[in-house]
């Protein structure tokens, strides 16, 4: 229930080692946060290098084959400086602790659009890709996802100066034990716990809706998308693929030609040529999908920002409505009269009536409640406002990047498609020219 | 008619064939009663109007010679460029089939095309006729030839009956590409240095009317059918030549069924591709929509998948009018190369038999080898000469028609992918002249 209570706000406080709770300097938040964003990656170059297979005994001790990625960090200096650079620190983790980072993050965090992992396992494939866990495209994807998310986390204005971040990338050992000593999981949500909150919230904050309901939008465009691609990519592959038997049957046919024989040869080998070069297009092609699964599985960390800002929307109003009932009880007591039919109305005519000292008694108690009411409710709208912040000012970063993103990965699809166009030309004006001899 | 010595002939060292009977017509009397010769005769009987020319249609006579000229230059442009034999065949009749019309009687509705003839060959009256024929017309003319020039490939006409019913006879694209293949068909004959000579080519191009001997094409149908029984004799030793011709067509015709159901795999897999990539399209206008930022650069996306499909669309069609159409003629080609060699066959089995048995009358009553086996092995001779001469000719044309088939297949598809890449550049240039823009406004 206190996932944004005083304490998280401390920690916060803690990780991002400045005073961003109070209110004087939330207007130089962005300021504050781009500059110090850059220092990590100024300080540090950041890079998932390489992936290794291992094999060990899991949780349940059963053997299991897994994939690790090494992360490697050096000092930014050392390579502007134009010498050698200095060799990298290096270290493994496997994909469940970047798992593990994100959902620390996520918790830690709850006003950020964390960035998405890659995809645990292959969605949207067409049917040449493999969908195996282990297969080395796979592995080789993974590991540029993998290195986007700590690059994206890095050039964070917030999370670059994460603590545990810094662990992650720089101590092998220890890790685990440092993130679960933060305690953040007692302050996980249950899902339903959210879930009740967005069916009873009573005054939602439009911006908030809307940005929901873009975001569920987005998600279904570009999985309606995604999942078209891989249809095209299927096809396309088909019509490439298919002219490979031309290759096959030209050089079978020239063999009883004279004159025509050589030509027709030579222009088989092109058309093998063109069924081959579909290989590469639609390999390069799946960089493309990968960028737009980036922002498919951003919709879920936008969509989770909505989600904690209903929740505590949810508590707001609690807290209001708790206020207000004591209030009511208050005025209850000091008039008689009993305006809503209540279990105290109902004690109150059995048991006859009380004291004027229990009475007096009582309503110094109810004052007392109010009070911390009032508090609570103070407390929350302060966290609210703070939350609504913090949260939409992420959210304008967040815009800005995904356009930015998105019109370059457009731009960058547009070159894939004119390069594929291109190699077409080459090959049929090869084979033109094979044909023109003839 | 009008008989000349045609130009052009003396290489061949042939004979007109109105001149002298053809050794195998001939020969062909005694055996069975000649269909083809009482036909001819009958045909001069019932028919005597058909040879005299009809006037050109002076409807658009401009554009027609236009035309006609420009056509006559195609070609002996194509004669110097690609066919080396050309120059020594001096063409000097032309012919063109276009213009199809659709015919509606209460009996039956047909189509006719156009048959334009430019000519200065003597056996024509006049330089120039505009006649109109139709499918049955052609192949009229075709049974006409094969009965008369037995040795000679007739050139194929395109098919008949319609596969299956699935294309609309009357639709435009069908009566397109039969308007091509009879184009095609009749240029061949046409460029044919004995073919082109034949009385009912004649007929054929100049006839105002030609519908009183259809019972006759039908009698000389079945006086073909009658020969072709004759065949299921063992031959001795054919020429290894012929043996290759016919190994050659077969693994030919077996190559280009091959093609045949490759281009017509590509083209399913295209108009299925073709179908994702409009929803593909499709999607990324819808997502525009949402879109305050990205919006230009999805629509932008959107119409180049749009282009792209167009561009497909035309491939593709390009290809099932042009391509397959080809390929198939040629198939129908290579199954009249069969016949010709065939009727080879037949005729040096007939000459292998009779000598045979001249051979063992000899021996016993020691009768000279009579002249009328020396007849026959002209004849072999004579078909043998002729059948080389077609079979080169056929390879040239082959030759040409492949390149030309290939170059534009090759063509088409640098056309389309050209298509494509000049939507995707042109939305690369929007997108950055949009970046620069922004960046301008942000710098201000």
């Amino acid at each position: 229930m206190t996932m944004a209570d005083s304490g998280s706000s401390e920690e916060v406080a803690v990780i991002c080692n400045t005073d961003i709770t109070s209110s004087e300097s939330e207007n130089n938040i962005i300021n504050t946060m781009v500059e110090r964003s850059t220092a990590l990656l100024k300080k540090m170059e950041i890079s998932v290098a390489e992936a290794d297979k291992r094999t060990g005994k899991n949780t349940v001790n059963m053997q299991e084959t897994y994939t690790v990625y090494l992360i490697e960090t050096r000092p930014a200096e050392s390579v502007s400086e134009g010498g050698t650079p200095a060799a990298p620190d290096t270290l493994w983790r496997r994909y469940s602790e970047f798992e593990l980072l994100r959902t620390y993050l996520l918790v830690t965090y709850p006003y950020i659009i964390i960035p998405p992992l890659p995809e645990k396992r292959a969605e949207f494939v067409w049917h040449k890709l493999s969908a195996d866990n282990l297969d080395p495209d796979f592995v080789e994807r993974r590991r540029v996802g993998l290195e986007n998310f700590l690059l994206r986390v890095a050039s964070h204005p917030v999370l670059s100066n994460d603590n545990i971040f810094f662990l992650f990338l720089t101590e092998e050992k220890g890790w685990r034990e440092a993130v679960l000593e933060t305690g953040f999981q007692d302050k996980v949500d249950s899902r339903l716990k959210s879930l009740s909150a967005s069916f009873r919230v009573k005054n939602p904050d439009k911006r908030f809706t809307s940005l929901k309901n873009y975001s569920d939008n987005l998600s279904t465009v570009i999985s309606q998308l995604l999942r078209i691609r891989a249809r095209v990519a299927d096809r396309l592959y088909g019509v490439y693929k298919v002219h490979a038997n031309y290759g096959r049957v030209f050089s079978e046919w020239s063999a009883i030609e004279k004159e025509m024989g050589d030509g027709l040869q030579s222009a088989g080998h092109h058309m093998d040529t063109y069924a081959a070069s579909i290989d590469d297009i639609l390999e390069e092609e799946e960089h493309y999908a990968d960028q737009l699964k980036e922002y498919l599985f951003y919709t879920d960390a936008v969509r989770s920002v909505c989600r904690k800002h209903e929740l505590i929307q949810y508590e707001l109003e609690m807290a209001a409505q708790d206020l207000s009932y004591k209030k009511q009880q208050k005025e209850e007591m000091e008039t008689g009269t009993v305006r809503i039919f209540s279990f105290k109305g109902m004690t109150s005519k059995l048991f006859g009536q009380e004291t004027q000292e229990q009475r007096e008694s009582k309503v110094a108690a109810l004052e007392q409640s109010i009070q911390e009411g009032e508090n609570a409710l103070k407390e929350k709208n302060a966290e609210t406002q703070e939350f609504v912040e913090k949260a939409w000012s992420d959210i304008e970063r967040f815009k800005e990047q995904k356009d930015r993103d998105l019109r370059e990965a457009l731009i960058s699809y547009a070159i894939m498609q004119i390069s594929m166009c291109k190699k077409g030309i080459q090959v049929w004006s090869n084979a033109k020219e094979c044909f023109n001899k003839m | 008619m009008s008989v000349g010595v045609p130009r052009g002939l003396a290489s061949s060292g042939q004979k007109l064939i109105t001149e002298i009977l053809h050794p195998l017509s001939a020969a062909e009397e005694p055996m069975s009663p000649g269909p083809d010769v009482t036909a001819g005769a009958d045909q001069e009987k019932q028919e005597p109007g058909l040879t005299n020319g009809a006037p050109v249609e002076i409807s658009s006579p401009s554009s027609a010679s236009v035309l006609l000229s420009r056509l006559q230059l195609d070609d002996e442009l194509e004669a110097d460029d690609q066919d080396p034999y050309g120059s020594t065949e001096a063409r000097d009749l032309f012919v063109t089939v276009d213009d199809p019309k659709k015919h509606v009687s209460t009996m039956e509705t047909y189509i006719t095309y156009r048959v334009s003839t430019k000519t200065t060959r003597i056996e024509f009256d006049l330089p120039e006729y505009s006649v109109r024929r139709r499918y049955q017309d052609f192949d009229w003319l075709r049974t006409k030839l094969e009965d008369s020039q037995p040795t000679h490939l007739i050139p194929p006409l395109p098919e008949k009956f319609v596969m299956k019913g699935v294309v609309d006879r009357f639709s435009e694209e069908f009566v397109e590409t039969r308007m091509k293949a009879l184009d095609k068909f009749l240029k061949r004959v046409a460029d044919h240095p004995v073919l082109s000579f034949n009385p009912h080519l004649n007929a054929f191009l100049t006839a105002k009317d030609l519908n009183k001997r259809q019972g006759l094409a039908l009698l000389t149908k079945v006086g073909e059918s009658v020969k072709h029984v004759a065949g299921g004799y063992k031959l001795r030793a054919r020429p290894a030549e012929f043996c290759a011709m016919g190994e050659y067509l077969d693994t030919f015709s077996q190559k280009l069924g091959t093609i045949d159901r490759i281009a017509q795999r590509i083209l399913k897999e295209q108009s299925e591709y073709l179908t994702e990539l409009r929803e593909y399209g499709a999607v990324y206008s819808s997502w525009a929509g949402s879109e305050e930022q990205l919006q230009r650069p999805l629509e932008g996306v959107a119409g180049c998948v749009t282009t792209s499909c167009g561009a497909l669309e035309d491939l593709s069609d390009n290809m099932s009018q042009d391509f397959l159409p080809v390929l198939r003629e040629y198939v129908l080609y290579i199954e009249s190369m069969k016949n010709v060699l065939r009727k080879r066959d037949q005729v040096q089995a007939e000459y292998e038999g009779r000598l045979e048995a001249a051979v063992l009358r000899k021996q016993e009553d020691r009768t000279p080898i009579p002249v009328e086996v020396e007849k026959c092995q002209d004849k072999v001779e004579c078909f043998n000469a002729d059948l080389k001469a077609d079979w080169e000719r056929w390879q040239r044309n082959k030759r040409q028609d492949f390149k030309q088939l290939l170059t534009g297949m090759a063509d088409k598809n640098i056309n389309y992918y050209e298509k494509c890449q000049d939507a995707w550049e042109s939305l690369i240039t929007l997108l950055q002249e949009k970046q620069t823009e922004d960046k301008t406004s942000e710098t201000n």
